[in-house]
């Protein structure tokens, strides 16, 4: 078991499954994360005006709104009845994650995930401690906290200090000392607490996620009879407390990651030497029967 | 059963400990990101918000700092606050009138782009925008109060002679010239900047400000008696008797000018007032 956990993460799927697919879904997020911030900088950089604006609300081919609806509720609370295209535009969002699951938005959109990614790299590299851990709901308070202080003082106030609009904002309108703000939270995650922004502190990851709680898009553990126990999955899941129910989840018991928690990073699925996990929606309850596997010693290396 | 027999289990001893716990951060957390965010509300004098811009207080409420109302300036007058670099709540809309002033568009394009009416869609007729007023700060330094023919702001205006007049008065000190005073009307400025980007010192006597400094504020209990009068159609009170009118006379002796008392009793051998030397 010891020399298992200290062999790099993902090895064994890399052999077995080829470096491409041992990192489909890594890649492809970083496509998106790439995506999406390039849409941004068409205009800027290239003059080429498909989306103006930034995450916080945009306007894509001079007609289609969208907006953050998180940003939007704070400006409700605050007391502001905005006009409709921001209306409009926060429902298609709204609606769009209900579906694919909101922390999608942190998986596969939001600019910060490269920024704590690394910093959870480099904290696997150097080895260091898991630190402070601050109850996973910390989050759920602090979205609380945020929506009663936007109400209080009539200001959508989690705009003061948001790491991730200011980062984006950045990069599309320029910088000042936004770059501070992120670096406090690379050094967060690094230094204070492992996985600690977006796993318990960000209120907008919270939000997200309460929007994704009935999502149609869903990792299951179809395979889960083949789990060799290498724990891979464990090792590489943001949110790994989500993978055990659905895992080692009793005969009978559903197979799919049903937390709102799971980002549907699909990092799980890359790093499964076995294939156990795969993309599917919510309704599928389908587990495959499959001889035990061996798990004496088909990984000792 | 009486409460006191029930001892908390370690279980809800736990949970009431962490929820105290939690409650705090967040209070404590709460409060900084208030005093953070009451600190971002003062909008500093040479920034101002775009036409149609709602009152500061309901702009940040309202104001989601999308940057849309940027990119649809055609002008480039607008920027998003940057964080640490300028005055106003980090990524809302601003405009120094020095640098670029607002060209006022007809069509409002800032306007039509803001998708929560942060800036306000009631806004159609851009000599409607309010978003500041020129003042002539500095009468010492303006080329017109000097005696000379500058007249630049007043015909940059957009508004010209509404917002800005030029009032000619005699010029004392040359005795036979005008002074050209530029003169603002605050009703019909708009805040557009152009003045002040415009004036050719070095540094504009002319500046353009957010209302809350440029203007005062009449006491809401104030009447003019002449506007009074052209409303009625006439003297509110019919039949008033005209008072005297005191003119300053030589020194604070009042008694000698026209209207002034005359002393009823006079020293023998004192000068007649009014009668010179
Ligand atoms: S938790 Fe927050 S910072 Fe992290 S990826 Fe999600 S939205 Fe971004
Ligand atoms: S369970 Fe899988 S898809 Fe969900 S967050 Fe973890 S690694 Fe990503
Ligand atoms: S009125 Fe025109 S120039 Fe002025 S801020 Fe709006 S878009 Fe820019
Ligand atoms: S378009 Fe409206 S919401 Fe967006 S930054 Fe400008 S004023 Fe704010
Ligand atoms: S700011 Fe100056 S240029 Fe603009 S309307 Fe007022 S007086 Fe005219």
């Amino acid at each position: 078991m010891t020399a298992r956990t200290h062999l790099p993460v993902g090895e064994e799927a890399i052999r077995l499954k080829g470096w491409w697919r041992a990192h489909r879904f890594l890649l492809l997020r970083r496509l998106s994360q790439a995506f999406f911030l390039g849409l941004f900088l068409l205009g800027p950089w290239f003059g080429l005006w498909w989306v103006a604006g930034t995450l916080a609300g945009s306007r894509s081919f001079g007609i289609l709104p969208l907006t953050d609806p998180m940003v939007l509720a704070q400006s409700l609370v605050a007391g502001h009845l905005p006009e409709l295209t921001a209306l409009i535009g926060a429902l298609i969002v709204l609606a769009a994650y209900a579906l694919i699951g909101g922390r999608v938005y942190c998986s596969w959109v939001c600019p910060i995930n490269p920024v704590t990614d690394a910093a959870h790299w480099l904290h696997a590299r150097l080895g260091l401690q898991k630190g402070w851990q601050p109850k996973r709901h910390t989050r759920l308070w602090l979205l609380a906290m945020v929506l009663v202080v936007s109400a209080l003082t009539g200001t959508i106030a989690w705009e003061v200090v948001n790491p991730i609009t200011m980062l984006h904002r950045g990069l599309v309108f320029g910088m000042g000392f936004a770059w501070a703000l992120v670096a406090l939270v690379f050094f967060f995650d690094l230094l204070v607490s492992r996985r600690g922004w977006c796993g318990h502190l960000c209120p907008v990851g919270a939000f997200y996620g309460l929007l994704g709680t009935h999502s149609l898009l869903r990792v299951s553990a179809t395979r889960r009879a083949a789990c060799d126990d290498c724990m891979e999955c464990f090792a590489v899941c943001p949110e790994n407390h989500v993978i055990a129910p659905a895992l080692r989840g009793a005969p009978g018991k559903t197979p799919l990651i049903l937390s709102p928690d799971c980002t549907n990073c699909g990092r799980c699925v890359d790093v499964c030497s076995v294939n156990v996990f795969e993309f599917t929606h919510r309704f599928d309850q389908h587990v495959e029967v499959l001889p035990p596997p061996d798990r004496s010693g088909t990984t000792a290396a | 059963m009486p409460a006191a027999a029930t001892p908390l289990s370690p279980q809800r001893r736990r949970f009431l400990m962490d929820t105290a716990r939690m409650a705090g951060g967040c209070a404590l957390a709460g409060g900084a990101l208030a005093w953070l965010g009451h600190e971002a509300r003062a909008l500093p004098a040479e920034a101002l918000r775009p036409p149609g811009a709602l009152p500061e207080a309901d702009f940040l409420a309202a104001c989601i700092r999308c940057g849309l109302c940027v990119r649809d300036c055609p002008y480039d007058t607008l920027a998003l606050a940057e964080l640490g670099e300028d005055g106003p709540a980090t990524g809302t809309p601003f405009f120094t009138a020095r640098e670029v002033p607002c060209e006022m568009c007809d069509d409002i394009p800032c306007v039509a782009a803001c998708p929560t009416a942060a800036l306000d869609p009631a806004l159609t007729d851009i000599d409607a925008a309010r978003m500041g007023s020129a003042v002539l700060v500095d009468q010492e330094n303006c080329l017109n109060f000097l005696g000379l023919r500058c007249d630049v702001c007043y015909r940059v205006c957009p508004v010209i002679d509404a917002a800005i007049t030029l009032e000619p008065s005699h010029n004392e000190r040359s005795g036979h010239h005008a002074i050209f005073a530029p003169t603002v009307h605050a009703e019909h400025c708009t805040g557009c900047g152009k003045c002040e980007k415009s004036c050719v010192l070095p540094e504009a006597a002319i500046k353009v400000l957010p209302l809350r400094l440029a203007r005062g504020a009449p006491a809401a209990h104030y009447r003019k008696g002449w506007e009074e009068m052209e409303e009625h159609g006439g003297p509110l009170v019919e039949g008033i008797i005209d008072l005297p009118d005191r003119l300053p006379g030589p020194g604070t002796d009042t008694r000698a000018a026209p209207g002034g008392f005359e002393p009823s009793f006079r020293l023998p051998g004192a000068p007649v007032p009014g009668a010179g030397e």
